[in-house]
């Protein structure tokens, strides 16, 4: 049995090999629905922005946050235009090149760009899937596991809709559909980081390491990414992660020196293009010591509002350690399957970020049919989507009562953003206990007995 | 002290005419009054005898004007180059003097100046340790600090301009201070920040209160008014506190500023349970350097103690349209401070020339005409420095008398108001109103506004429309705000059509602050200071150009130019927005309940990442268990 594993890995290096067959024969007969489906998400999307919802949602405060909305963006370039720097104040909080990309761009036609981000995001994690649905189906193709798991993997049929299904998830999405009409920038940073996955999973090394550059100079929480990007990377490459062995951190080495580097060319390119390091502190100063304290639907701002001023910096800092401590117990756990780490991360990073909206559970959220297989052991599916929908129900109904109405109080809204985190977490963990679970059975078979021949129950211990 | 100096040359004067005995020096304090006066009779020795020796060579003329005087309501927008006295004077020098003007509401508008002249300088590198007029606490500060120029009003109430016409010092609600530092001072903000404790201390105010998020430099709209023309804003600083109360506390303080105290003199009336029952109360200090001759070959300190206020008609005037001074002040005056070299009352009879609005009594021939804020005036003139205005009751109480209660008053050129709108407490919208009130002249303002870092504004929402035009401001300053360190600050130059409202609106959004960051009372709101309105407003007298009737037509083709426009400074209301606010009461529950949520987060990842799946093996009962221990001490294998 203990020689399974490393059987599988070898096993699973096969799949690069013959890369672009099927996807060519996806894209030819998927055309005509994926076309449907774009048609209908840009009709959505167009409709809303013409209706006068458009204004409303873009002050909705689960749709955008003070680093993504785009009234702070616009904001931005107005204080360039009058000679202030935008980072002299507290409204700007968004990178030096997002500001010049949209000093050039936004005269043109800002709605058809962000529809075009959407698009192109769309796409790139609709072909991001596409690898990713032939890698999980050459890793399953070799037929090596206990016999009576067949059913555990997934037919070439079921995968076929895979594809159509994600970007489905992500097009259709409220989540997404809100978050592009409210031009949240959060659009931009999701297409990175879809960027960034797409060229790990096409195995290239350089676009990897500058499109999570990009996405970590965005904001900070994408560096966790890194690790497994690295480990997909090195599987690809047929490297073993083995600490000893010199091509191992070789690799590191290298990958780590094309991020470092794109990070230090952005990092100097921002302050050539401003001329001064004033965007540091107002960046990621604001990213990590979160003194704007509007209402959104995670953990910080009202735990910080209420938070005795000398224990500030110390809960601070819990919080904030908390999001990338995950990172390398989850590396080392999940170093064989680097896609669903890559899943569990970006959960953890929407979950625990200092400002979430929307946007970002979106991101992960696009990954769940990908995922399909684990169905079978989720256990509070039923309650984790009822608790989600309620509390996405509830958040602009609390938060009317509070803020217009007057009849309920802070607490009221922030029970819901508690609620919907507890959600969130379930969701997360239920996944990630479905999939070990699956991994359990692919090893010892799906049927197991005890001793004395009766059915046996699995439990963590 | 002053008295003996004042009378030496009058004891010569005497002794060479007369050649009478030395009178006792026993007498000295008792017979100054009248000596005082004596030396007004003389033509040779008096400062200021213009309107006497009118007076005395006009004999019977029915209506005297005064010899021609330079009012300083309107002066704040330059150094006022005043010439007061040619001849030889002491180095201080010290006047007061009250205004009352009755205003058409049927209120009454009572202003007082105290002026301090001293001509020393505070910035040598000696200690100036000698002080006889100018306070002693106030000279230190200046010294101590390198203050160059030092403006503090405290106001309770808010000046009604569209029913009050425009005040003589105006001020916002709430305290206001602005200082500009002498450019030798390297750390402006360390000096302004103990400047502002010691000044809290003096006045006995929350001045304290003042730090850097709510300091602004404004790079246009308050510039220096005493001589020197620097202009570099870096040692500027403008704070205004609009939630400040003002009560006695702070008026003991100002009073014991004054030479005289509040026991001679015009300061006599200054009783408080009087002046804060009224609509209006406003006090001030202000201190500048000054020109001492109109060359300027040297310059003193002026030192000017303003105390403004307004009574309300209805409120103590018991429905009767009457008015004394005894009545407003419950005080009457019986002489004037004897340290001043002049202390006068001027009642604006302007719109009253020939008694038919209200009468005044007693009764005065003196009368004196200035231009104030664009308009010239004619004032009664009592001169408290004379014997006779007391009369021989020994004792002032003016009384005016209305007879009719209607009359219309000029609209004042320029007028502002402000409001909050919108709904919610998420987002809000600022807007300020400015009236432009001149049939065809269009005049530029400067708009000043300076609001908290919690509220935070969108400069690319604002607009500014007149005449549902909109209106291009030609110069904007605008400094974005920093949370918790500094506020927004916002200048703009307007040009307002004639006859319009202009209106500048602003979007802000409303911030969630720390829960102790918040007032004792959150849900009363948070004060935003007035905005400040700075303008040179096109005076009344050049507007009618078709008076012939008091000049000569060859003076009156060209506008003059020193008469063509006037420095006004309107303040809006301050506004009072309100906040959202977290739940005061609960800081544990949370902090319990969003640490409870993480932790059920870490929990389960922890659980997930450190256990493995295992068959479960069904515990054996407690009965069995029992049993093999007990087999296991008998040495027995177990069940």
């Amino acid at each position: 049995m203990s020689g399974l594993p490393g059987f599988l890995i070898d096993d699973r290096l096969h799949f690069p090999s013959c890369p672009s067959q099927g996807g060519q024969r996806f894209l030819v007969e998927m055309a005509a629905p994926l076309t449907l489906l774009l048609v209908l998400a840009v009709t959505i999307r167009a409709a809303l922005f013409r209706s006068s919802l458009a204004e409303l949602i873009a002050e909705r405060v689960e749709v955008v946050s003070p680093i993504t909305a785009w009234k702070r963006v616009v904001e931005g370039l107005a204080l360039l235009d009058l000679g202030v720097s935008p980072y002299s104040g507290d409204v700007f909080h968004e990178t030096p090149l997002i500001i010049y990309l949209f000093h050039f761009v936004v005269d043109y036609a800002e709605i058809t760009f962000m529809l075009d981000i959407k698009t192109t995001l769309t796409f790139t994690d609709l072909s991001l899937m596409l690898f990713q649905f032939r890698k999980q189906k050459f890793a399953l193709e070799a037929d090596r596991y206990p016999l009576d798991c067949l059913e555990l993997i997934r037919s070439p049929k079921e995968m076929y809709y895979i594809p159509l299904k994600v970007a489905m998830f992500y097009l259709l999405n409220p989540f997404t559909i809100l978050s592009c009409v409210a031009k949240s920038t959060c659009g931009l940073n999701n297409a990175v980081v879809a960027l960034f996955i797409f060229s790990t999973i096409k195995g290239n090394t350089l676009l990897s390491a500058i499109f999570l550059c990009l996405a970590t100079y965005q904001s900070i929480y994408p560096l966790t990414l890194c690790a497994p990007a690295m480990l997909y990377l090195m599987q690809r490459q047929y490297i073993p992660v083995n600490f000893r062995r010199a091509s191992f951190w070789w690799f590191i080495a290298q990958y780590l020196f094309m991020y470092l580097g794109s990070l230090f060319v952005l990092i100097c390119l921002s302050f050539f293009l401003l001329g001064s390091w004033d965007y540091m502190p107002s960046v990621y100063g604001f990213i990590l010591s979160v003194p704007d304290l509007t209402p959104n639907i995670g953990l910080f701002w009202y735990f910080f509002a209420e938070m005795f001023e000398h224990f500030r910096l110390f809960f601070l800092c819990v919080f904030q350690i908390n999001v990338f401590f995950y990172t390398i117990p989850l590396s080392v756990k999940l170093k064989e399957h680097p896609v669903f780490l890559i899943f569990m991360q970006l959960a953890v990073i929407s979950i625990f970020k200092s400002y979430p909206t929307v946007g970002d559970i979106a991101l992960y959220m696009a990954f769940l049919p990908v995922w399909s297989h684990l169905y079978r052991f989720l256990r509070n599916t039923f309650l984790v989507s009822c608790v989600l929908l309620a509390c996405s129900t509830l958040f602009p109904v609390l938060w009317h009562l509070w803020i217009y109405a007057g009849s309920a109080n802070s607490n009221f809204y922030y029970a819901i953003t508690l609620l919907f985190n507890v959600a969130q977490i379930l969701l997360v963990s239920d996944y990630f206990y479905a999939f070990l679970r699956r991994e359990h059975h692919l090893t010892y078979g799906l049927y197991l007995k005890r001793k004395d021949g009766s059915e046996a129950t699995l439990v963590l211990k | 002290m002053a008295a003996h100096r004042c009378c030496f040359p009058v004891w010569l004067f005497i002794l060479c005419s007369f050649s009478l005995f030395i009178i006792a020096g026993s007498q000295e304090t008792t017979v100054a009054p009248e000596q005082h006066a004596s030396v007004l009779d003389n033509p040779q020795t008096a400062a200021e005898t213009a309107e006497q020796t009118a007076g005395e060579s006009g004999g019977v003329e029915e209506r005297r004007w005064e010899g021609t005087e330079v009012r300083d309501a309107a002066a704040q927008k330059q150094a006022e180059p005043a010439v007061l006295q040619p001849t030889p004077q002491p180095k201080d020098d010290f006047q007061e003097e009250l205004v009352v003007r009755p205003l058409h509401s049927g209120d009454i508008y009572a202003s007082f100046q105290f002026r301090t002249l001293w001509e020393t300088d505070f910035m040598r590198g000696n200690k100036v340790s000698h002080y006889r007029l100018f306070p002693k606490s106030l000279g230190q500060v200046i010294s101590k600090f390198s203050v160059r120029e030092l403006h503090i009003s405290f106001t309770q109430g808010y000046w009604r301009t569209m029913q009050w016409g425009q005040p003589y010092l105006p001020s916002p609600p709430g305290a206001e201070l602005w200082v500009w530092f002498q450019d030798s001072v390297t750390d402006v903000d360390a000096t302004w920040k103990e400047l502002t404790n010691v000044l809290s201390g003096i006045f006995c105010a929350s001045l304290n209160f003042i730090d850097s998020t709510n300091t602004v430099q404004p790079s246009a709209s308050f510039k220096p008014l005493g001589i020197g023309n620097v202009t570099d804003h870096r040692f500027l600083r403008y704070a205004t506190l609009p939630r400040e109360i003002v009560c006695t506390e702070n008026l003991t303080p100002w009073k014991k500023l004054l030479p005289c105290g509040s026991k001679a003199g015009l300061a006599v009336l200054l009783k408080s349970e009087k002046l804060f029952h009224s609509s209006f109360h406003s006090q001030a200090v202000h201190i500048r350097p000054v020109c001492q001759d109109w060359q300027c070959k040297t310059t003193s300190w002026e030192l000017r103690q303003t105390l403004n206020v307004v009574f309300d008609l209805h409120n103590s005037g018991q429905g009767k349209r009457e008015w004394s001074l005894f009545k407003m002040f419950s005080r009457t005056l019986t002489e004037a401070c004897p340290l001043a070299s002049s202390s006068k009352i001027y009642i604006d009879i302007t719109d009253n020339p020939e008694g038919e609005q209200f009468e005044l009594s007693p009764a005065t021939s003196l009368l004196s005409q200035a231009m104030v804020l664009g308009d010239r005036r004619t004032f009664s003139v009592y001169d408290l420095t004379q014997q006779d205005t007391f009369g021989s009751v020994r004792s002032l109480n003016l009384l005016i008398r209305w007879k009719s209660t209607e009359g219309d008053m000029l609209r004042p050129l320029l007028h502002a108001e402000r409001y909050v709108a919108g709904y919610g407490l998420q987002t809000g919208e600022i807007h300020t109103l400015m009236y432009n009130h001149h049939p065809y002249r269009s005049f530029p303002v400067l708009l000043l506004d300076s609001v908290p870092w919690y509220l935070r504004l969108y400069i690319h929402t604002l607009t500014v429309t007149s005449k549902g035009k909109d209106n291009k401001p030609s110069y904007i300053h605008y400094q974005p705000s920093k949370d918790r360190v500094r506020p927004h600050l916002l200048e703009m130059l307007v040009q307002l059509p004639p006859n319009s409202v202009t209106e500048v609106t602003v979007q802000f959004e409303r911030a969630l602050l720390k829960w102790t960051e918040y007032t004792p009372d959150p849900n009363h709101g948070f004060y935003v200071g007035s905005s400040v309105i700075s303008s040179l407003v096109p005076s009344t007298v050049a507007m009618d150009t078709n008076s012939t009737r008091e000049r000569p037509l060859f003076s009156s083709f060209f506008p003059c130019k020193e008469e063509s426009s006037y420095f006004v400074r309107v303040y809006t209301e301050p506004l009072l927005v309100n906040l959202p606010t977290p739940d005061f009461s609960m800081p544990y529950n949370v902090i319990c309940l969003t640490c409870t949520v993480v932790a059920v987060g870490y929990g389960s990842l922890y659980n997930l990442l450190t256990r493995s799946f295992q068959i479960e093996e069904p515990s054996p009962g407690l009965a069995k268990r029992i049993a093999n221990v007990i087999r296991k001490m008998r040495g027995v294998p177990p069940l």
